[in-house]
């Protein structure tokens, strides 16, 4: 049952990931990115992943914020779509390729729903005794790999320096 | 609420007057317990950072301008940054090495309540101060930086 | 099957990047696959009629690690998400300062007046 479920969402996140790749208006297609990233949140939550469900809902929610104000900033509102013929027919091409040899790789893996990676039972088995910390994920995050989370703030850090540096005024005028 | 003209009608900022003390709170709640539930520093730092959003929906600049100005906001992040690699440090002296978890080693604590999760709600802290600060910085400048052609800064120039 | 339903997700994007010509909806496209590449590993971590790794008082061990999902991939993700939105603000960030500078999202006519 919930197979089926989470087949019938990514289903329909495909579809409105098109839409949102083809609509004339930014803005419309804006919206349907917020369609792709709640469908998914409703996945996570199914596949026994709640703490990134809850984290997903907000993120998507600010990444709309932020979209909707970087197009209604601007006086570009529907798009043009002029297409050549043969860049286009290249691109497909190559799309295809890679997707056939894509799908080949993906019959390498292990079957859906019977997977645990070899290190799980030990920070199962160990979690609470050794961090202390009911949720599994968060003894993960910030007692066994506390590194990646390091460097994930690291990168977190660069990024919205990058951002506030492109957006300053004041140094142009010099 | 004296100010008017800034900011949306009367009746959102009303509405947000209410819910944006009981967001925070709840930001903080997701922080404080991410060791026994669902959460942690990541998804409540972007809900406290979605309350001060809301706030500066609603109400306008000048309201978050007096509440969460720019030097109090890059002071938050690097508070946060610091207390994360300060408590990896300790963990070198006390507990044998770089983000060990000296205080469950030492005083353990009875499972599944609060104090049984030693320095983990520490680093959740500070996870959640530099992520709440961080994305509200990024917020705020998109959202001041008016949109502002070059070429019409350079007529401007010439015209002066 | 379920991944290839999954990869499919991911050439949209990729679809997007090559043969958009919008900044915008290339910056759409990225979020696309962000998106699918979380969903795959998150699939990859999943048991069936498992329950979330969460211990709550009630539940002994050993019923607990026959049961649970895989808690490491969730943990990947989690600061992956986060990163995610930054990057996606850093993307629009060049994209307004692109604007600014060229009046154009397009980037067929940006290439055309830069030289």
């Amino acid at each position: 049952m919930v197979h089926v479920i989470i087949y019938i969402l990514i289903l329909f996140m495909l579809l409105a990931a098109l839409i949102a790749l083809e609509a004339k208006n930014l803005l419309s297609s804006v919206v349907s990115i917020g369609a792709v990233g709640f469908m998914l949140s409703v996945v996570f939550l199914l596949l026994r992943a709640p703490d990134i469900a809850i984290i997903q809902v907000i993120i998507e929610i600010l990444t709309l914020v932020i979209l909707i104000r970087a197009t209604i900033a601007v006086d570009v509102h529907l798009v043009k779509n002029i297409r050549q013929f043969f860049p286009f027919a290249i691109c497909m091409v190559l799309l295809l390729l890679l997707f056939m040899f894509a799908s080949k790789a993906m019959d390498l893996l292990p079957e859906f729903g019977n997977y645990l990676s070899k290190v799980a039972p030990h920070y199962l088995a160990n979690g609470l005794k050794e961090t202390g910390s009911a949720n599994i994920v968060t003894s993960v995050i910030l007692d066994y790999r506390a590194y990646d989370t390091l460097g994930e703030a690291t990168v977190l850090f660069t990024a919205i320096l990058g951002a506030v540096v492109l957006l300053r005024r004041k140094a142009k005028n010099d | 609420m004296t100010n008017n003209k800034s900011g949306l009608s009367e009746i959102v900022k009303s509405v947000c007057c209410w819910i944006e003390g009981f967001i925070f709170l709840f930001g903080c709640y997701i922080v404080l317990f991410g060791h026994l539930t669902p959460g942690g520093g990541f998804a409540g730092g972007v809900i406290m950072a979605a309350s001060f959003i809301l706030i500066m929906l609603s109400f306008g600049k000048e309201r978050t301008d007096k509440l969460f100005p720019r030097t109090r906001t890059t002071l938050v992040e690097s508070f946060g940054a610091l207390l994360f690699i300060a408590v990896a440090w300790l963990g070198i002296y006390y507990g044998g090495g770089f983000f060990a978890n000296f205080l469950h080693q030492k005083f353990g604590g009875t499972p599944f309540t609060f104090l049984s999760g030693g320095t983990i709600p520490i680093s959740n802290v500070a996870i959640a101060l530099k992520v709440m600060a961080g994305l509200f910085l990024v917020f705020y400048v998109l959202s001041t930086h008016k949109v502002i052609l070059d070429e019409d800064i350079s007529k401007t120039e010439k015209d002066k | 099957m379920i991944y290839i339903l999954c990869l499919i997700l991911f050439f949209i994007g990729l679809y997007g990047i090559f043969c958009k010509k919008n900044l915008i909806k290339i910056v759409l496209g990225f979020i696309i696959m962000e998106n699918a590449v979380n969903l795959f590993l998150i699939l990859l971590g999943y048991k069936n009629n498992g329950i979330a790794p969460i211990m709550t008082k009630s539940m002994r061990l050993d019923e607990f690690l026959a049961s649970s999902v895989d808690p490491l991939p969730q943990a990947l993700v989690l600061t992956s998400i986060v990163i995610g939105l930054a990057v996606t603000a850093l993307m629009v960030a060049v994209a307004i300062r692109i604007y600014e500078r060229f009046g154009t999202f397009d980037i067929t006519e940006i290439k055309r007046l830069k030289g």
